[in-house]
């Protein structure tokens, strides 16, 4: 009893978090005001509690499984729902339905904590699945926009299609092998062209979910379509948590077909980073905008993932770590220039430099960081998934990944060009940032110079393995 | 001394510039830090001859390593030897005298001083990285301050300079990368410049590697053909800007062909010498036609720059040691006077309001200080004896003479004949605006140089004198380094 407590405790808190929240609504109700603090102690509590006391262990009949690495892996998607709730406040505050927004976001990421812990084929399903309805649910939130129901829908559709893609690859793997748990399948995996084919589809739904080309055509929509903070768990803790349960599948189940998935991951990452970065140049609202961009930016982890030693998926861990401080310091300011006065438009970042500093020099950061321009920590994320990638020594994967670079950076700097020189009319009116909003941004700011420079993070990540 | 202290300085005085309360304040914030820098930069040049006479005789001095990320092997290791000691005095120079012609800059003064002390510590940082890690770092930091500067202050059709600016510079980097990676994993997961050099690299993986390195930072230091930015980013940015451009950004480049590309690799390099020979030989003649063509003193001196220092490749392809402290000297040399030239012209400029040669002629008797620097500074820039410019191209030319073979006869001789085909530029260009009588008769109502700017002036004039009355002091802080360089290429 006690070791369920304690190895499922970022499952337990997550849960305990819903109930709670669920005991308000159908109770007397909260105020969003009263309500949105609430759930920030809640949501930051759950990350502390995450850090103490990790250790590996097994649960039900192996069905269930953490280590260290794991319990870091949640805590780093943890700590990305807890930004969002701090840098979406502006918007969270104006919904009519806080109370259900938070029970969806933590359905998704208790789907997330089971899928990284899952141990057979049955709970990661299951946990994808989990995943997903709810997000697909957010996306629909803003009620009045047809947009918004449009990328739900569009949503739901399009993981309607995957989920049975992946349960057909599920039941082919049964069929083949005879059984669905991660620790027996590598022996009994015989790389014949069935087993090959059940893997590609398991693999296409998981790069369904982390958009990869060419399973990237419902991401602009969707991102347009759903409100900034949905887009920004979509794009950051979504992709997060499938980053990490690829590297799961591909290192320890699919051990043995490594020189096919090799080959399958280096193509589709340079078809992601081609096409996510080519779109994202013409792009015109910020949304879409960084939809491609995160395209791209998932083609970059594939980098690092597709040499599958310790190094890269340390490289991966830490990349994650610093995309979402990027990423969400990006959507950040995007939330709040959106709540304050519904501008989505990147021309509409004109002049931004000269009625909000703080929020242009956030967002500069955040683009930099993400385009891997020192002295932020995404040039360190970059240059180590490259490192990574460069262990099996193809040098001509490692330019165009590198001069992919060039294109992100041409884009990213539209925006800061916006922001810092064009002139503008009618600028954004300068905006008195809400003070959860400004600490959310301050906290992802620091994350984003910081975590570059101290190199221990990389090495604590690496002693976890 | 600690090195730290190098980077300490320009951070403080970042932070320092951040704090300020108003435009005046942050200038003389600025400016104490670069005076500062620049003491310790000439504390540096002391400190390191006094150790050097005093019998010390490892290659780098001042040596500080702390491990920085173990698990992929990366070392902070700072170091400097005779070749950094004068880029970092090259360098303090050049900031100072910057921070100086900015003076009267009054839009969004504290940002401007914030990303131009930014730039300082970029370039001091790469100067004592022995760490191709931290190096690289170092290398990538100027990037935004560079787009801001040139776009936010710039002048002309700044956005697009700054784009291409960035994104060619960005496209030299993603080549150092994978020339970086490619070091890391055939010389046994290290990115220490100092163990890279003794690890063994076979003939073939260093003519792999070598192109990728040498071409990305030769992009930095304007290699034909991937000199496109320079006249572009040169002439839209503001003055301190193309000061930092010319006279170090361009220097960060050749440093790293030579400390990177040519020292770990020597192989590769005298496999590619002979093409890097060709490629400068074009640099150096088409750049010096196409100067003459030009009538905007900005553009003038952009494209002379891709001239000069086509010189400083052509020497490193030429591979002897007199060629290579040539090539060094040159660097300092084109680097103090490109960065005066450049500060003259801003503060012609900022006069006139006009920088075609056309439209200005005797300024000589309304600003005879300015026009005074200006003459000095063409005649350094067209060779002439007691400036620095003519001991640097001397040097370079014996050093390529002690090729004996027709080829390097042949290019050695080309870029001599361009130094005649700069003389005619420099000359019409200075005669023009300088001579004569005064052409507009608005310039007659023109001020001299106030104090700032004569103090930026000197400072980079003392620079240029020092080195060419006595080139005695900057050949014995370079040679030791360039005959460490030509011993590995001679696989001693």
């Amino acid at each position: 009893m006690n070791e369920l407590l304690l190895l499922m405790k970022n499952e337990l808190m997550v849960t305990a978090i819903i109930f709670l929240l669920l005991f308000i609504k159908v109770g007397k109700g909260m105020s969003n005001d009263r309500l949105l603090p609430v759930v920030q102690t809640l949501l930051l509590a759950n990350l502390i509690l995450g850090c103490f006391f990790n250790q590996e262990g097994a649960l039900f009949g192996n069905m269930y499984h953490t280590t260290p690495l794991i319990a870091l892996q949640k805590n780093i998607l943890g700590l990305g729902v807890y930004l969002i709730s701090l840098v979406c406040s502006d918007w969270l505050k104006k919904t009519e339905h806080l109370a259900e927004f938070f029970l969806l976001m933590l359905s998704a990421l208790l789907g997330m904590y089971l899928l990284i812990s899952g141990g057979n084929l049955l709970i990661f399903y299951l946990s994808l699945e989990l995943a997903t309805i709810p997000v697909a649910a957010m996306a629909n939130f803003d009620l009045d926009k047809k947009r918004s129901s449009e990328g739900a829908m569009k949503q739901i559709l399009s993981s309607a299609f995957s989920s049975g893609i992946l349960l057909f690859g599920i039941s082919l793997i049964y069929g083949i092998t005879g059984t669905i748990s991660f620790s027996e399948l590598p022996q009994l995996a015989d790389g014949s062209a069935l087993f090959i084919m059940a893997f590609i589809f398991l693999f296409s739904a998981l790069a369904f979910k982390l958009s990869i080309v060419p399973f990237h055509l419902w991401t602009a929509d969707v991102y347009e379509g759903a409100p900034v903070p949905v887009t920004a768990f979509l794009s950051v803790v979504s992709k997060g948590a499938v980053a990490f349960v690829l590297m799961t599948v591909l290192y320890k189940v699919f051990q043995p077909i490594e020189s096919t998935w090799y080959i399958l991951v280096v193509i589709l990452s340079v078809a992601s980073m081609l096409i996510g970065n080519l779109f994202a140049v013409r792009q015109q609202n910020i949304k879409r905008f960084l939809a491609f961009s995160s395209i791209a930016q998932v083609g970059f982890i594939l980098v690092g993932v597709s040499s599958g030693d310790i190094g890269s998926s340390t490289a991966v861990v830490y990349f994650v770590l610093i995309y979402l401080f990027s990423n969400l310091a990006a959507f950040g300011v995007a939330t709040v220039i959106a709540a304050y006065s519904g501008k989505e438009n990147i021309s509409d970042y004109k002049g931004l430099y000269q009625t909000n500093p703080f929020l242009s020099w956030v967002m500069a950061l955040a683009l930099f960081s993400l385009a891997g321009i020192p002295p932020t920590a995404g040039f360190f994320g970059k240059l180590f998934l490259l490192t990574a990638g460069g262990s099996k020594g193809s040098y001509v994967y490692l330019l165009i990944a590198a001069l992919n670079m060039i294109i992100s950076l041409y884009y990213y700097l539209r925006v800061v060009r916006a922001m810092f020189m064009d002139k503008n009319e009618t600028p954004v009116p300068p905006i008195q940032t809400g003070a959860s909003a400004k600490l959310g941004l301050i906290i992802c700011g620091i994350g984003i110079v910081l975590t570059g420079m101290m190199g221990w993070i990389y090495d604590y990540i690496q002693s976890l393995h | 001394m600690n090195l730290l202290l190098l980077l300490g300085a320009p951070l403080l005085t970042a932070v320092a510039v951040l704090l300020g309360r108003n435009k005046q304040q942050v200038r003389w914030m600025a400016l104490a830090g670069s005076v500062v820098q620049l003491l310790f930069a000439l504390g540096l040049l002391v400190a390191f001859r006094a150790e050097r006479s005093g019998g010390q005789t490892a290659q780098m001095l001042f040596e500080q390593n702390f491990p920085l990320i173990d698990a992929l092997n990366i070392h902070f290791h700072i170091g400097v030897d005779g070749i950094s000691v004068s880029m970092i005095l090259l360098t303090a120079l050049v900031v100072t005298a910057g921070v100086l012609v900015s003076w009267n800059i009054e839009k969004m003064t504290k940002e401007f001083y914030f990303l131009l002390i930014l730039l300082a510590l970029g370039a001091y940082g790469f100067f004592i990285s022995l760490n191709l890690f931290v190096l690289f770092f170092f290398l990538e930091i100027s990037v935004v301050p560079k787009y801001l500067l040139i776009g936010i202050w710039g002048s002309g059709k700044k956005e697009y300079s700054a784009n291409k600016l960035v994104l060619m510079l960005m496209m030299g980097s993603g080549l150092i990368i994978v020339g970086m990676l490619g070091l890391y994993f055939f010389g046994g997961h290290d990115f220490d410049i100092m163990n890279l050099a003794t690890a063994q690299i076979s003939t073939d993986r260093q003519n792999l590697i070598f192109p990728f390195m040498f071409l990305g930072f030769g992009v930095f230091t304007a290699l034909f053909p991937l000199h496109t930015w320079v006249p572009d980013g040169h002439s839209s940015a503001p003055t301190a800007g193309s000061m930092f451009l010319a006279g170090i950004s361009m220097k960060l480049g050749g440093y790293g062909c030579l400390r990177v590309a040519v020292y770990l690799l020597p192989e590769g390099a005298k496999e590619y010498a002979n093409i890097i020979i060709v490629l400068s030989s074009i640099a150096i003649l088409y750049g010096a036609f196409v100067t003459m063509m030009q009538k905007d003193l900005k553009y003038i001196n952009a494209y002379s720059s891709v001239s000069h220092v086509g010189f400083s490749l052509l020497a490193i392809g030429m591979l002897t040691q007199t060629a290579i402290t040539g090539a060094l000297m040159q660097m300092i040399s084109h680097g103090l006077m490109t960065a005066l030239f450049f500060a003259v012209i801003g503060m012609i400029y900022d006069r006139t309001h006009t920088r075609m040669v056309d439209e200005m002629g005797g300024l000589m008797k309304v600003m005879p200080f300015i026009t005074t620097v200006l003459f000095l500074v063409g005649l350094c820039s067209l060779g002439l004896p007691g400036l620095s410019g003519f001991v640097a191209e001397m040097t370079v030319f014996v050093g390529s003479w002690e090729n004996d073979t027709a080829f390097h006869r042949v290019a050695t001789i080309a870029a001599a004949m361009s130094i005649v085909v700069t003389a005619v530029y420099i000359l019409r260009a200075i005669g023009k605006t300088a001579m004569g009588p005064v052409t507009n008769a608005e310039h007659l109502e023109l001020k001299d140089a106030s104090w700032n700017e004569k103090l930026a002036a000197i400072i980079l004039l003392a620079g240029i004198l020092s080195i060419g009355l006595a080139p005695g002091w900057l050949n014995d802080l370079l040679t030791p380094g360039a005959e460490i360089i030509v011993n590995r290429i001679a696989g001693k």
